[in-house]
Protein backbone atom coordinates (compact mmCIF):
# COMPACT_ATOMS: atom_id res chain seq x y z
CA UNK A 1 0.00 0.00 0.00
CA UNK A 2 1.23 3.46 -0.82
CA UNK A 3 1.62 5.85 2.10
CA UNK A 4 -0.32 8.59 0.27
CA UNK A 5 -3.29 6.22 -0.17
CA UNK A 6 -3.21 5.18 3.49
CA UNK A 7 -2.89 8.83 4.48
CA UNK A 8 -5.89 9.88 2.36
CA UNK A 9 -7.85 6.90 3.69
CA UNK A 10 -7.17 7.95 7.28
CA UNK A 11 -8.17 11.55 6.49
CA UNK A 12 -11.48 10.45 4.96
CA UNK A 13 -12.20 8.12 7.87
CA UNK A 14 -11.54 11.03 10.22
CA UNK A 15 -14.16 13.06 8.30
CA UNK A 16 -16.66 10.19 8.64
CA UNK A 17 -16.75 9.61 4.86
CA UNK A 18 -17.56 6.16 3.50
CA UNK A 19 -14.50 5.18 1.46
CA UNK A 20 -12.98 2.07 -0.13
CA UNK A 21 -9.50 0.95 -1.12
CA UNK A 22 -9.50 -1.14 -4.30
CA UNK A 23 -6.50 -3.48 -4.59
CA UNK A 24 -5.88 -5.64 -7.67
CA UNK A 25 -4.72 -9.03 -6.38
CA UNK A 26 -2.58 -9.42 -9.47
CA UNK A 27 -0.74 -6.42 -10.81
CA UNK A 28 -0.62 -2.75 -9.90
CA UNK A 29 -3.15 0.05 -9.59
CA UNK A 30 -4.35 0.31 -6.01
CA UNK A 31 -6.75 3.23 -5.56
CA UNK A 32 -9.04 5.03 -3.16
CA UNK A 33 -12.73 5.50 -4.04
CA UNK A 34 -15.17 7.68 -2.12
CA UNK A 35 -18.73 6.37 -1.77
CA UNK A 36 -20.14 9.48 -3.43
CA UNK A 37 -17.72 9.20 -6.39
CA UNK A 38 -18.51 5.66 -7.48
CA UNK A 39 -20.22 6.59 -10.75
CA UNK A 40 -17.99 5.95 -13.73
CA UNK A 41 -15.64 3.61 -11.88
CA UNK A 42 -15.02 0.31 -13.73
CA UNK A 43 -16.15 -1.48 -10.56
CA UNK A 44 -19.07 0.89 -9.92
CA UNK A 45 -21.66 -1.86 -9.40
CA UNK A 46 -19.49 -3.92 -7.06
CA UNK A 47 -18.46 -0.80 -5.16
CA UNK A 48 -22.06 0.35 -4.68
CA UNK A 49 -23.03 -3.06 -3.38
CA UNK A 50 -20.04 -3.15 -1.02
CA UNK A 51 -20.83 0.32 0.35
CA UNK A 52 -24.50 -0.54 0.85
CA UNK A 53 -23.64 -3.67 2.80
CA UNK A 54 -20.70 -2.03 4.57
CA UNK A 55 -18.74 -5.20 3.76
CA UNK A 56 -15.29 -5.71 2.27
CA UNK A 57 -14.99 -8.46 -0.37
CA UNK A 58 -13.12 -9.83 -3.37
CA UNK A 59 -14.74 -9.23 -6.77
CA UNK A 60 -13.89 -10.51 -10.25
CA UNK A 61 -13.78 -8.11 -13.17
CA UNK A 62 -12.57 -8.78 -16.72
CA UNK A 63 -10.39 -11.70 -15.71
CA UNK A 64 -8.82 -9.93 -12.71
CA UNK A 65 -9.48 -10.23 -9.00
CA UNK A 66 -9.88 -7.10 -6.90
CA UNK A 67 -10.16 -6.70 -3.16
CA UNK A 68 -12.60 -3.94 -2.19
CA UNK A 69 -11.85 -2.86 1.37
CA UNK A 70 -14.81 -0.82 2.55
CA UNK A 71 -14.54 1.64 5.41
CA UNK A 72 -17.88 3.02 6.60
CA UNK A 73 -17.91 5.53 9.45
CA UNK A 74 -17.39 4.01 12.87
CA UNK A 75 -20.64 4.12 14.80
CA UNK A 76 -21.20 7.14 16.97
CA UNK A 77 -22.78 7.24 20.38
CA UNK A 78 -24.47 10.46 21.42
CA UNK A 79 -25.24 10.49 25.12
CA UNK A 80 -27.85 12.94 26.38
CA UNK A 81 -27.07 13.69 30.03
CA UNK A 82 -23.61 14.04 31.56
CA UNK A 83 -24.71 11.90 34.50
CA UNK A 84 -22.96 9.17 36.49
CA UNK A 85 -24.07 6.42 34.07
CA UNK A 86 -22.74 8.54 31.19
CA UNK A 87 -19.25 8.44 32.72
CA UNK A 88 -19.21 4.64 32.60
CA UNK A 89 -21.00 4.54 29.24
CA UNK A 90 -18.57 6.99 27.62
CA UNK A 91 -15.49 5.11 28.80
CA UNK A 92 -16.80 1.69 27.79
CA UNK A 93 -18.26 2.99 24.52
CA UNK A 94 -14.89 4.46 23.56
CA UNK A 95 -13.30 1.07 24.22
CA UNK A 96 -15.83 -0.50 21.84
CA UNK A 97 -14.77 1.89 19.09
CA UNK A 98 -17.63 4.40 19.22
CA UNK A 99 -17.04 8.10 18.68
CA UNK A 100 -18.64 9.58 21.77
CA UNK A 101 -20.43 12.92 22.14
CA UNK A 102 -22.10 13.98 25.39
CA UNK A 103 -24.73 16.70 25.49
CA UNK A 104 -26.06 18.31 28.65
CA UNK A 105 -26.99 21.99 29.11
CA UNK A 106 -26.25 21.74 32.84
CA UNK A 107 -22.65 22.91 33.00
CA UNK A 108 -22.13 21.46 36.48
CA UNK A 109 -22.64 18.02 34.94
CA UNK A 110 -21.04 18.65 31.55
CA UNK A 111 -17.57 19.49 32.82
CA UNK A 112 -14.28 18.42 31.24
CA UNK A 113 -13.11 17.22 34.66
CA UNK A 114 -15.89 14.63 34.69
CA UNK A 115 -15.42 13.73 30.99
CA UNK A 116 -11.79 14.32 30.08
CA UNK A 117 -11.55 12.34 26.83
CA UNK A 118 -14.81 12.79 24.90
CA UNK A 119 -16.55 15.54 22.92
CA UNK A 120 -18.65 17.48 25.40
CA UNK A 121 -21.38 19.99 24.49
CA UNK A 122 -22.80 22.02 27.39
CA UNK A 123 -25.85 22.94 25.29
CA UNK A 124 -29.50 22.06 24.89
CA UNK A 125 -29.94 19.13 22.47
CA UNK A 126 -31.90 21.31 20.00
CA UNK A 127 -28.87 23.62 19.78
CA UNK A 128 -26.16 20.94 19.72
CA UNK A 129 -27.74 18.25 17.54
CA UNK A 130 -28.03 20.15 14.22
CA UNK A 131 -24.23 20.67 14.23
CA UNK A 132 -23.51 17.07 15.06
CA UNK A 133 -25.60 15.78 12.14
CA UNK A 134 -27.27 12.64 13.43
CA UNK A 135 -27.29 9.80 10.89
CA UNK A 136 -28.05 6.09 10.62
CA UNK A 137 -24.56 5.27 11.92
CA UNK A 138 -25.41 7.00 15.22
CA UNK A 139 -26.83 5.61 18.46
CA UNK A 140 -28.55 7.98 20.87
CA UNK A 141 -28.97 7.24 24.58
CA UNK A 142 -31.09 9.69 26.59
CA UNK A 143 -30.18 9.50 30.27
CA UNK A 144 -31.29 12.71 32.01
CA UNK A 145 -34.83 11.72 33.15
CA UNK A 146 -35.70 15.34 32.31
CA UNK A 147 -38.26 15.58 29.47
CA UNK A 148 -37.09 19.09 28.57
CA UNK A 149 -33.66 17.63 27.73
CA UNK A 150 -34.47 14.05 26.67
CA UNK A 151 -37.60 14.59 24.54
CA UNK A 152 -36.12 16.90 21.87
CA UNK A 153 -33.11 14.59 21.54
CA UNK A 154 -35.31 11.52 21.11
CA UNK A 155 -37.43 13.30 18.51
CA UNK A 156 -34.33 14.33 16.56
CA UNK A 157 -32.87 10.81 16.79
CA UNK A 158 -36.07 9.21 15.46
CA UNK A 159 -36.32 11.76 12.64
CA UNK A 160 -32.69 11.18 11.61
CA UNK A 161 -33.15 7.40 11.53
CA UNK A 162 -30.45 6.71 14.14
CA UNK A 163 -29.87 2.96 14.30
CA UNK A 164 -30.42 2.90 18.06
CA UNK A 165 -32.58 5.18 20.17
CA UNK A 166 -32.74 4.37 23.89
CA UNK A 167 -34.14 6.19 26.90
CA UNK A 168 -33.56 5.70 30.59
CA UNK A 169 -36.57 5.54 32.87
CA UNK A 170 -39.14 3.12 34.25
CA UNK A 171 -42.02 1.71 32.23
CA UNK A 172 -44.28 4.29 33.85
CA UNK A 173 -41.94 7.15 32.93
CA UNK A 174 -41.76 5.78 29.41
CA UNK A 175 -45.55 5.53 29.10
CA UNK A 176 -45.81 9.24 29.97
CA UNK A 177 -42.98 9.99 27.51
CA UNK A 178 -44.84 8.17 24.72
CA UNK A 179 -47.98 10.19 25.45
CA UNK A 180 -46.04 13.47 25.24
CA UNK A 181 -44.31 12.53 22.00
CA UNK A 182 -47.55 11.24 20.46
CA UNK A 183 -49.14 14.60 21.23
CA UNK A 184 -46.39 16.17 19.12
CA UNK A 185 -47.68 14.09 16.22
CA UNK A 186 -45.03 11.37 16.09
CA UNK A 187 -46.68 8.16 14.80
CA UNK A 188 -46.82 5.10 17.07
CA UNK A 189 -44.73 2.88 14.78
CA UNK A 190 -41.90 5.44 14.91
CA UNK A 191 -42.20 5.81 18.69
CA UNK A 192 -41.97 2.04 19.07
CA UNK A 193 -38.34 2.31 17.94
CA UNK A 194 -37.39 3.85 21.30
CA UNK A 195 -35.77 1.21 23.49
CA UNK A 196 -37.09 1.79 26.99
CA UNK A 197 -36.39 0.95 29.69
CA UNK A 198 -32.94 1.25 28.14
CA UNK A 199 -30.52 -1.69 27.97
CA UNK A 200 -30.78 -5.47 27.99
CA UNK A 201 -32.50 -6.87 31.07
CA UNK A 202 -29.48 -8.33 32.89
CA UNK A 203 -30.41 -7.02 36.32
CA UNK A 204 -27.87 -4.19 36.16
CA UNK A 205 -27.65 -2.02 39.29
CA UNK A 206 -24.42 0.01 39.31
CA UNK A 207 -23.76 2.70 36.68
CA UNK A 208 -21.07 0.46 35.18
CA UNK A 209 -23.44 -2.50 34.95
CA UNK A 210 -26.11 -0.30 33.36
CA UNK A 211 -23.51 0.87 30.84
CA UNK A 212 -22.79 -2.78 29.99
CA UNK A 213 -26.50 -3.47 29.49
CA UNK A 214 -26.89 -0.40 27.23
CA UNK A 215 -23.81 -1.26 25.16
CA UNK A 216 -24.94 -4.87 24.86
CA UNK A 217 -28.28 -3.66 23.51
CA UNK A 218 -26.62 -1.21 21.10
CA UNK A 219 -24.31 -3.99 19.87
CA UNK A 220 -27.27 -6.30 19.37
CA UNK A 221 -29.14 -3.73 17.27
CA UNK A 222 -25.98 -2.81 15.33
CA UNK A 223 -25.07 -6.40 14.49
CA UNK A 224 -28.46 -8.10 14.25
CA UNK A 225 -30.90 -5.26 13.65
CA UNK A 226 -32.65 -4.90 10.34
CA UNK A 227 -32.08 -1.17 10.03
CA UNK A 228 -28.38 -1.43 9.17
CA UNK B 1 -5.98 2.21 19.11
CA UNK B 2 -6.69 2.93 15.44
CA UNK B 3 -4.58 0.37 13.62
CA UNK B 4 -4.37 2.12 10.24
CA UNK B 5 -3.44 5.44 11.85
CA UNK B 6 -0.74 3.64 13.80
CA UNK B 7 0.63 2.20 10.54
CA UNK B 8 0.77 5.70 9.04
CA UNK B 9 2.40 7.05 12.20
CA UNK B 10 5.06 4.31 12.19
CA UNK B 11 5.89 4.94 8.53
CA UNK B 12 6.14 8.71 8.97
CA UNK B 13 8.44 8.12 11.95
CA UNK B 14 10.78 6.28 9.56
CA UNK B 15 9.83 2.70 10.40
CA UNK B 16 9.36 -0.02 7.80
CA UNK B 17 5.75 -1.20 7.89
CA UNK B 18 3.64 -4.02 6.44
CA UNK B 19 -0.17 -4.10 6.43
CA UNK B 20 -1.93 -7.48 6.58
CA UNK B 21 -5.63 -7.66 5.68
CA UNK B 22 -8.08 -10.56 5.77
CA UNK B 23 -9.40 -10.66 2.19
CA UNK B 24 -11.41 -13.88 2.17
CA UNK B 25 -12.80 -16.36 4.66
CA UNK B 26 -14.47 -19.78 4.48
CA UNK B 27 -16.22 -21.54 7.34
CA UNK B 28 -15.89 -20.30 10.89
CA UNK B 29 -13.12 -17.75 10.53
CA UNK B 30 -12.41 -15.80 13.72
CA UNK B 31 -12.01 -12.33 12.17
CA UNK B 32 -14.12 -10.90 9.33
CA UNK B 33 -12.93 -9.82 5.89
CA UNK B 34 -11.35 -6.38 6.14
CA UNK B 35 -9.69 -6.99 9.52
CA UNK B 36 -6.25 -5.41 9.68
CA UNK B 37 -3.00 -6.40 11.37
CA UNK B 38 -0.01 -4.06 11.08
CA UNK B 39 3.62 -4.97 11.63
CA UNK B 40 6.71 -2.77 11.74
CA UNK B 41 10.34 -3.50 11.00
CA UNK B 42 11.10 -3.96 14.70
CA UNK B 43 8.56 -6.80 14.83
CA UNK B 44 6.00 -4.74 16.77
CA UNK B 45 2.41 -5.42 15.79
CA UNK B 46 -1.20 -4.34 16.48
CA UNK B 47 -4.58 -5.69 15.41
CA UNK B 48 -5.40 -9.24 14.37
CA UNK B 49 -6.28 -11.48 11.44
CA UNK B 50 -7.29 -14.51 13.50
CA UNK B 51 -7.83 -15.39 17.13
CA UNK B 52 -4.07 -15.35 17.64
CA UNK B 53 -3.55 -18.65 15.80
CA UNK B 54 -1.60 -17.43 12.77
CA UNK B 55 -0.35 -13.97 13.74
CA UNK B 56 3.13 -15.28 14.56
CA UNK B 57 3.46 -16.70 11.06
CA UNK B 58 2.09 -13.49 9.52
CA UNK B 59 4.72 -11.43 11.36
CA UNK B 60 7.46 -13.62 9.87
CA UNK B 61 5.98 -13.27 6.38
CA UNK B 62 5.49 -9.52 6.90
CA UNK B 63 9.15 -9.01 7.75
CA UNK B 64 9.97 -10.81 4.51
CA UNK B 65 7.50 -8.62 2.60
CA UNK B 66 9.20 -5.53 4.08
CA UNK B 67 12.58 -6.92 2.97
CA UNK B 68 11.52 -7.75 -0.59
CA UNK B 69 9.02 -4.92 -1.08
CA UNK B 70 6.62 -7.40 -2.74
CA UNK B 71 3.02 -7.99 -1.62
CA UNK B 72 1.88 -11.57 -1.18
CA UNK B 73 -1.29 -13.49 -0.37
CA UNK B 74 -1.15 -16.07 2.44
CA UNK B 75 -3.67 -18.82 2.99
CA UNK B 76 -4.26 -20.65 6.25
CA UNK B 77 -6.51 -23.62 6.84
CA UNK B 78 -6.97 -26.22 9.51
CA UNK B 79 -3.83 -26.88 11.55
CA UNK B 80 -1.71 -29.60 9.98
CA UNK B 81 0.70 -30.69 12.67
CA UNK B 82 2.49 -33.29 10.56
CA UNK B 83 3.45 -30.64 8.03
CA UNK B 84 4.67 -28.34 10.83
CA UNK B 85 2.40 -25.60 9.57
CA UNK B 86 0.38 -23.27 11.71
CA UNK B 87 -3.34 -23.22 11.12
CA UNK B 88 -6.75 -22.43 12.50
CA UNK B 89 -8.07 -24.76 15.16
CA UNK B 90 -11.62 -23.56 14.43
CA UNK B 91 -11.65 -25.38 11.09
CA UNK B 92 -12.09 -22.29 8.93
CA UNK B 93 -9.83 -21.01 6.18
CA UNK B 94 -8.61 -17.48 5.58
CA UNK B 95 -6.68 -15.59 2.91
CA UNK B 96 -4.53 -12.68 4.00
CA UNK B 97 -3.01 -9.97 1.81
CA UNK B 98 0.31 -8.71 3.18
CA UNK B 99 1.53 -5.44 1.64
CA UNK B 100 4.55 -3.29 2.31
CA UNK B 101 3.69 0.33 3.13
CA UNK B 102 5.80 2.32 0.70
Amino acid sequence: MRLDILSALNREREKRSAVAVVTPLTGEGQRLVLADAVTGDPLAEDLSRAFRAGRSRIVAHEGGEYFIDVHVPSPRLVIIGAVHIAQALAAMGERLGYDITIIDPRTAFASPERFPTVVLRAQWPEDALPDIGLDRFTAVAALTHDPRIDDPALTAALTAGCFYVGALGSRKTHARRLERLAEQGIPADILSRIRAPIGLAIGAISPEEIAVSILAEITQVLRKGEDL
Amino acid sequence: MDILKLAEHWRRAGNDVAVATVIDTWGSAPRPVGSHFVINGDGRFEGSVSGGCVEGEVVTEALDVIRTGQSRVLEFGVADETAWRVGLSCGGRIRILVEPLV
